[in-house]
């Protein structure tokens, strides 16, 4: 069992160890769905929904299989149920928000092989998270990973009125604020410890 | 009459004022300069060779990328000198010389130069170079010197040459910044000292009243917006006094104020142009939140100071209250029923 405080999982997942820009997981969609603010808060908001649903997922698959002792199948399982819960969100996303499903495009998909959605399913395994501590944990990364993509969306805006070198323009120049802000987020560190 | 005919008729905004970027940065050279100088007085010789680098550094490297990407010149504009003075004042003053270097080389290119050079940078250059080094020299640059050693005009302290990409020697007879002393061994240190400025710390942060003084001429000729150093050091003061009420082992809101970067963060990085927000009250909220995450950096981070980090995130939500916070528009006030329709008409 771990002992640590729900409020101190949070900030730890949301803003301390932040999935994007401290663990560098889920850059993919980071750089992505990053050019405009609404897209990136509506793509923050149903990897949240992914997050939260594979880990409450995941905790059950985790007990049964500790009780067939086949820990063994937790990676492939996982990616399993990640999958299905994409699927989900993915159908009830188009039937809701064609827009939205159109403005989102391959990234929706792609949220199946996001690294940060299976990274809260594996940490909160080897964490040996609770039931309710793996909801708080699920809800800070996502929270972490919208924060993280409204904040660079608001950067890349208005970097388009930017006059950059040929050179530098576009990924690289959204890696390097990518960068920028990933070493402002160091000034976070060992908060709560 | 010729005048007359020969005035240019254009529609607003005019410029009424004969103000232009290079006088403006100008000016903000000169409120530095008192800073190097009460620098040069605390730290001796190292302190100015520091500041004298970081400058070179980042004019070269401002003058390098115009020529290799054909730009026009910018380094007449005294941008890249401010940048400069402003890294070197925030670094401690036994900072080996080529580390300097690298950070100003890194704050012109990467903090500025490749986003399309001044009026462009999302964040602060000074600061980017200076979170850079942090990340980089983690130990060079907690490092701090004895302020008044007795031979500091005669000579260098034994890092400020280390060579080039080698690990300098640092003094290990080294003071403590008051903040460290307050958050780890909670001894506070008397608000005088902090206030006139000899104590312990980086080069230009010491002396709070100096940096009150350059910063309010600056606040007084309109070269810097009052709102955000008032802000920011009106919600460390009250923030912080809520907190040393409730545990007195925190440090006073006077000695929270006087302490660390905050002055010179507050008065000099905060309020650069650019990478602020631009209408009075995004640049309330933007001075607010400043001010909380230098606290809770302080009080609960693993750092004792915060003050650059915070500005940078600072700057990092600058552009989203500039796109949630906007004008309304002459005309379209925010009365019932006019409000609506001015709304439709604009997404129309």
């Amino acid at each position: 069992m771990n002992t640590d405080s729900h409020a101190f999982i949070f900030l730890s997942a949301c803003v301390v160890n932040n999935f994007v820009l401290a663990s560098f997981l889920g850059i993919c969609p980071f750089l992505g769905v990053s050019k405009k603010v609404d897209t990136a808060l509506r793509m923050g908001i149903a990897v949240l929904l992914v997050m939260l649903v594979s880990s409450a997922a995941a905790f059950g698959i985790n007990l049964v299989l500790q009780s067939f002792d086949a820990e063994y199948l937790q990676l492939v399982s996982y990616i399993a149920v990640i999958a299905s819960t994409v699927q989900l969100v993915e159908m009830i996303i188009k039937k809701f928000s064609p827009s939205l499903f159109r403005a989102l495009g391959i990234f929706l998909p792609l949220i199946t092989t996001n690294c940060a959605i299976l990274g809260v399913a594996l940490f909160q395994t080897s964490r040996e998270y609770s039931f309710s501590q793996s909801l708080v944990f699920a809800l800070g990364a996502g929270a972490g990973f919208t924060l993280a993509l409204w904040l660079m969306s608001g950067l890349r805006e208005e970097s388009e009125f930017a006059d950059p070198p040929k050179l530098i323009k576009g990924t690289a120049l959204s890696l390097m604020i990518a960068g920028i802000l990933s070493m402002a987020f160091m000034g976070f560190a060992g908060l709560g410890a | 009459m010729s005048n007359f005919f020969a005035t240019t008729l254009s529609t607003s905004p005019h410029v009424k004022d004969q103000r232009s970027v290079p006088y403006i940065m100008r000016h903000v050279v000169y409120a530095t300069l008192p800073l190097v100088g009460f620098a040069f007085w605390n730290f001796g010789w190292s302190a100015l060779l520091v500041v004298a680098t970081t400058s070179f550094f980042c004019v070269l490297s401002e003058g390098i990328f115009n020529l290799l990407t054909g730009r026009a010149s910018s380094v007449g504009d005294y941008s890249a000198l401010i940048t400069g003075i402003l890294l070197g004042l925030t670094l401690p003053p036994a900072f080996p010389l080529w580390m300097a270097a690298v950070g100003s080389i890194f704050a012109i290119i990467i903090g500025k130069a490749i986003f399309g050079g001044l009026g462009h940078n999302p964040f602060n250059p000074a600061l980017v170079g200076r979170a850079f080094l942090q990340a980089a020299f983690p130990a060079a640059i907690t490092t701090w010197s004895i302020p008044q050693a007795p031979q500091r005009f005669a000579s260098l302290l034994p890092s400020t040459l280390a060579f080039p990409f080698s690990t300098p020697n640092l003094d290990g007879s080294a003071g403590a910044t008051p903040l460290a002393l307050q958050k780890f061994s909670q001894t506070a240190s008397p608000w005088q000292d902090l206030f006139v400025g000899t104590s312990a710390g980086s080069l230009g942060e010491t002396s709070a009243l100096l940096i009150l003084l350059c910063g309010l001429y600056l606040a007084l000729r309109k070269f810097l917006d009052w709102r955000i150093p008032l802000g920011i050091l009106a919600t460390v003061a009250i923030f912080s006094g809520i907190l040393h009420l409730v545990n007195p082992n925190f440090a006073s809101p006077l000695a929270a104020i006087f302490s660390g970067g905050l002055m010179l963060g507050a008065f000099f990085m905060a309020t650069d142009m650019v990478s602020s927000p631009v209408l009075p009250r995004a640049t309330w909220i933007y001075a607010v939140f400043i001010g909380i995450l230098v606290v809770v950096i302080r009080i609960w981070g693993g750092l004792p100071e915060g003050v650059m980090y915070a500005i940078l995130l600072g700057n990092a939500i600058s552009p989203q209250l500039n796109r949630l916070i906007k004008s309304t528009p002459y005309g379209h006030g925010n009365k019932a029923g006019h409000g609506n329709k001015a709304g439709q008409g604009s997404k129309a």
